[in-house]
């Protein structure tokens, strides 16, 4: 695989991280989290990799979101 | 004007005795914009990064008042819009024009009439009107400054420019994300910490003269205009506290009953926390409530120095 970017570090870090948050939940629910997290980073798959301002700009929703959905009291999502 | 500056200097004899002349300022009205306003436009061509140039307002569309009487005094806003629904749009300024008959004296009134008659997805925060709750912050002009508690400056042929607060990140249009801001606040711990019982088991009482200590420090409504409009805080927002927090900090430095006033002076004594303040004193200047956080600052400084 090619060398990295910083932010495409930076960005796969984040997945990471959501992968991680969902086995958090509790088992019956976990499917959802996952296929949320999955379907948010797939929505912006097409975007221009030097959009730098963009990609900034949804690292930072990202990593808010992130902190908002590892609440314990989130017990399932649903789109 | 002239007149209206003596009496509210009469009228604030308190605070002028507070904060030097040069600073003191009758109302939050920008009246010499056009010393500005090159400036402002400049701002916009010397961005570094072309993903955060904004779109200029020559490029854009100009939205008018929709029925202009005869006597109109049309009078034209450039606003700051970002979309956060659309990441990969860039930001623009959108023209306005207004009736300034119709609209009311503050630059709040011109904003919640685009945002009723005009233009429904311009958006922004605002809530009380009268510069007590500190959500309308914004650059107008060139300046930081409660929308609310800002003229509109009645000469028609200048144009006015609002942006949202200078180097924050963007929610949406005029909305900065505070997050970093209350995360700060929350940091200088800002309640009463004793660990004494008051002597008679009633409130913890204070003298005149002890009282007297925070006027200047507790009318802060910590709208953020100072913190944002310092170069240092700008460059450094991660670590340096800014002048809101830090006024907010001496204001519990110097509380009397407070207990904890040598846990307070170590948090802060670092490199970054407090001594980023290079006394610029952007930050007197700009305070729409006409307090001086750049003395409280000072204030801090010294004691650390003296202990």
């Amino acid at each position: 695989m090619a060398r990295l970017s910083g932010l495409q570090r930076d960005v796969l870090s984040l997945y990471r991280q959501c992968l991680r948050a969902v086995k958090e939940k509790p088992a019956s629910t976990r499917e959802n989290f996952r296929d949320f997290a999955r379907s948010e980073f797939r929505q912006h798959m097409e975007l221009n990799k030097k959009d730098f301002g963009t990609i900034e700009y949804l690292l930072r929703r990202g990593r808010k979101q992130l902190d908002t959905y590892r609440d314990e009291g989130i017990q399932n999502v649903s789109r | 004007m002239a007149t209206t500056r003596v009496l509210a200097r009469l009228a604030a004899t308190r605070t002028a005795a507070v904060r030097p002349a040069v600073f003191s300022r009758g109302f939050a009205s920008v009246t010499d914009t056009s010393a500005r306003d090159p400036i402002s436009k400049a701002a916009e061509k010397i961005v570094p990064d072309p993903a955060r140039t904004v779109v200029p307002e020559s490029k854009t569309s100009t939205v008018k008042e929709p029925e202009p009487s005869k006597d109109a005094k049309i009078k034209t806003f450039h606003i700051y819009r970002w979309n956060p629904d659309e990441p990969t749009a860039k930001p623009r300024m959108q023209s306005y024009t207004l009736d300034l008959n119709k609209t009311g004296p503050m630059m709040l009134d011109a904003l919640i009439r685009i945002k009723n008659e005009i233009d429904p997805t311009l958006t922004f925060r605002r809530s009380c009107r009268e510069g007590i709750c500190g959500s309308c912050a914004m650059n107008i002009d060139g300046v930081n400054t409660l929308a609310c508690l800002c003229r509109i400056p009645t000469e028609t042929t200048k144009e006015s420019r609002i942006y949202p607060l200078p180097h924050m990140y963007i929610v949406k249009d005029l909305v900065p994300d505070m997050t970093n801001f209350y995360k700060q606040y929350r940091s200088v711990k800002p309640y009463l910490q004793r660990t004494t019982p008051s002597p008679d088991g009633r409130e913890y009482r204070q003298s005149k003269e002890e009282r007297k200590k925070l006027d200047g420090l507790y009318e802060c409504i910590l709208c953020a205009c100072c913190s944002t409009s310092c170069p240092s805080y700008w460059w450094n927002q991660e670590e340096y506290l800014g002048p809101a927090v830090l006024l907010q900090s001496y204001r519990w430095i110097a509380d009397s009953r407070d207990e904890k006033k040598a846990e307070r002076q170590d948090a802060l004594n670092n490199s970054m926390s407090l001594y980023r303040c290079h006394t610029i004193l952007n930050c007197s200047r700009t305070c729409p409530k006409g307090l001086n956080p750049a003395l409280a600052i000072a204030e801090i400084k010294k004691s650390m120095a003296f202990t």
